[in-house]
């Protein structure tokens, strides 16, 4: 049986949700159990297709309580184990996901975002920010990566089961129905060839030896009995997460540096940013672009670097404000005035980007203003 | 009579978390017993993960020497489902009540039932939700009263009392196991928790156990309503025994599948 799915370096040209299923083959993820769901279900299909040709597994579960549970059963046998879902299923994979932000167990989830509330669109949105940052009755200790184009959901794909392995927090890629669905170049690579560190999984049940015996047996909970103890094992979790904060986030910034006016986006909204600041920056007027790529955890300090020197901040999402929110309580304190441009569930374009920067560059160049 | 040098508790219980946490006069304690010896009887101890739901059945999260994850309620059959498939060595046992089994996990028992999914499921059936007060299960019968049925479940509102090892039954396959026991037979209840571990191990098929059991705490019942209760009421809408799976049945050509009783 063929073993490495990726040998060499090899140009393509494929979906987001071809490239994520090659990213978890290349990543050595041995099983995926999924629902089908617009926009991800070819995530579901072409590992159904590839995964037997590597020894690997799948299974079409009754629903996405039990994908997630499932994945979650897989992790604790010690499997690199994922999922996907989108809108709807999303909603449901909070509650496994929840489990697994109590436990510590490094569940992977691919979202691909669908329009919402409700049963939406399937097409896309960013409205699923909220709850794949802070879904479930808890504190948000997740890892959430934000790719915007083809070779990040190939990349951060494969980061993502490191990252979830080395630091033992479920991990998504949230992505989107336009890059599930939308073709552009790629490549594919096998992550031992670049040198790149692939964090060991290793059994948390079914470990060798008689338990009482050889061994204390392993005894996993969710539930606690008394206030103090529940605050004592968060708390624990709580620090090795800000421990680990620094190391996972990551962001990106275009042309920021001496920015007036500062986009900042996330996802597929981040290439129009980008675009737009090009345009912008063409016309004479200094605007920058910021990108989170980790929303959990969020890389605070770059992006109040950069906010404090700009005139205006804009934020621009496909959602309402769910963004917006989050910069705001992470620029908390700052003088500098935020501006959102809300779009839920509605794609942005580098003109839209042009346009409304120039609201406020047109503005502020008036002579009296 | 038992020998006088037997042990009073099976080695793979764990002293360290005796005496355990369910009420006096609970049926939890019995269930994990009979399951305790069988493991040990098969010589299984060394592989066997053990995983409880949300319900009573929590209290048992450090109550044995094996391997132990406790998960959310209705959610401990896919949790197992996903672990074995990748660990087939190893010898599953999902532990639930019947709320989490016949009510928000149902959908995982359909699923599992139908895939025949090599696990052992022990659903604990004391005919209400016990963890949460004693509120109405699926299982609560025709006129009994409960926290939100307190003038007795009418069955023209909440439908007839349902029947967990039956619904199995009628969907799983052949070479399922599928039993109902009750904490008044401890040795039949125990023989169908060898068998139901054994047609995992050696069959590679799934085996469901319903255990009939007591909450004198919720059924604001003594000892002698206690057991009454169990064994002229629960016993006689609940039928003990062995129920062999419809597929096989109707395989053989047969139709409608009495319990068969052993
Ligand atoms: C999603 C969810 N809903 C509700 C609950 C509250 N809850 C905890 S235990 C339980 C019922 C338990 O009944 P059963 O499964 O019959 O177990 P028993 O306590 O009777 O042994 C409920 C509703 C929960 N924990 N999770
Ligand atoms: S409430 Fe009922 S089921 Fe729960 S431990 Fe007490 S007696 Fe047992
Ligand atoms: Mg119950």
């Amino acid at each position: 049986m063929e073993t490495k799915p990726i040998r060499g370096e090899q140009r393509a040209f494929m979906t987001g949700n071809e490239v994520i299923a090659w990213a978890a083959l290349a990543a050595g993820a041995e099983v995926m159990y999924g629902y089908p769901i617009t926009p991800q279900s070819e995530i579901m299909h072409y590992w159904a297709r590839l995964a037997p040709r590597y020894g690997r597994r799948f299974l079409q579960t009754e629903d996405e309580l039990a994908a997630g549970f499932t994945t979650l059963g897989a992790v604790l046998a010690g499997e690199v184990a994922f999922t996907a879902t989108a809108g709807p299923g999303n909603v449901l994979m909070q509650e496994p996901l929840s489990m697994a932000e109590m436990m510590r167990l490094p569940a992977v989830v691919i979202i691909a975002q669908r329009g919402g509330p409700s049963t939406g669109t399937v097409i896309y949105s960013q409205q699923e920010f909220n709850l794949t940052c802070y879904g479930g009755n808890g504190e948000g200790l997740r890892i959430v990566y934000s790719p915007s184009h083809h070779q990040e959901l190939f990349d951060y794909t494969l980061k993502a089961f490191h990252t979830a392995w080395k630091y033992r927090f479920p991990t998504f890629i949230l992505g989107d129905g336009y890059q599930s669905k939308m073709r552009e170049p790629v490549t594919l690579y096998d992550p031992a060839e670049r040198g790149l560190e692939v964090a060991p999984s290793r059994p948390l049940v079914g470990v060798p030896g008689t338990p009482g015996r050889d061994r204390p047996p392993v005894h996993l909970r969710n539930t606690y009995n008394l206030e103090e103890e529940l605050y004592e094992a968060l708390q624990e979790t709580i620090e090795a997460y800000d421990r680990a904060a620094p190391e996972i986030a990551e962001w990106e910034a275009y042309r920021a540096e001496d920015a007036e006016y500062l986009v900042v986006a996330h996802g597929v909204v981040a290439r129009a940013a980008r675009e737009g600041v090009r345009l912008l920056r063409d016309a004479g007027i200094r605007a920058g672009a910021f990108r989170p790529i980790t929303l959990r955890p969020f890389p605070q300090k770059e992006l109040r670097e950069m906010a404090s020197r700009a005139k205006t901040v804009l934020v621009m999402e496909s959602s309402y404000g769910q963004l917006e929110r989050e910069i705001r309580a992470q620029l908390y304190g700052l003088t500098v005035p935020l501006k959102g441009y809300r779009r839920p569930g509605v794609g942005i374009t580098p003109e839209e980007v042009v346009r409304e920067v120039q609201k406020y560059a047109t503005r502020s160049a008036a002579p009296d203003a | 009579m038992l020998p006088a040098r037997l042990p009073q508790m099976p080695e793979v219980w764990r002293l360290e978390s005796k005496p355990h946490k369910f009420c006096p006069g609970c049926g939890h304690g019995i269930v994990l017993k009979c399951l305790g010896e069988a493991v040990e009887e098969l010589g299984l101890v060394d592989r066997t993960v053990f995983a409880c739901d949300i319900g009573c059945s929590l209290l048992a999260w450090d109550f044995f020497n094996l391997d132990t994850v406790q998960t959310h309620h209705g959610r401990t059959l896919p949790v197992l489902a996903g672990l074995k498939r990748v660990r087939p060595e190893l010898v599953v046992v999902a532990y639930m009540g019947d709320g989490g089994a016949y009510a928000i996990g149902a959908q995982h028992l359909v699923a599992s039932a139908g895939r025949d999914d090599p696990v052992t499921v022990i659903v604990v059936n004391n005919t209400v939700y016990a963890m949460t007060g004693g509120q109405m299960a699926p299982t609560t019968l025709p006129e009994e009263k409960t926290e939100t049925t307190p003038y007795g479940r009418r069955v023209e509102e909440n439908g007839p009392s349902l029947r967990g090892p039956e619904l199995v039954a009628s969907i799983a396959s052949p070479g399922a196991y599928v039993a109902r026991g009750s904490v008044a037979r401890v040795r039949q209840l125990k023989g169908f928790i060898k068998k139901g571990l054994r047609a995992q191990v050696e069959g590679g098929h799934l085996a469901f156990i319903e255990a009939l059991s007591t909450c004198p705490t919720n059924w604001r019942t003594n000892a002698r309503e206690t057991w009454r209760f169990l064994e002229e009421k629960m016993h006689k809408h609940f039928p003990l025994g062995e129920y062999a799976p419809a597929q096989a049945v109707r395989e053989e050509g047969g139709g409608a599948q009495p319990p068969r009783k052993s």
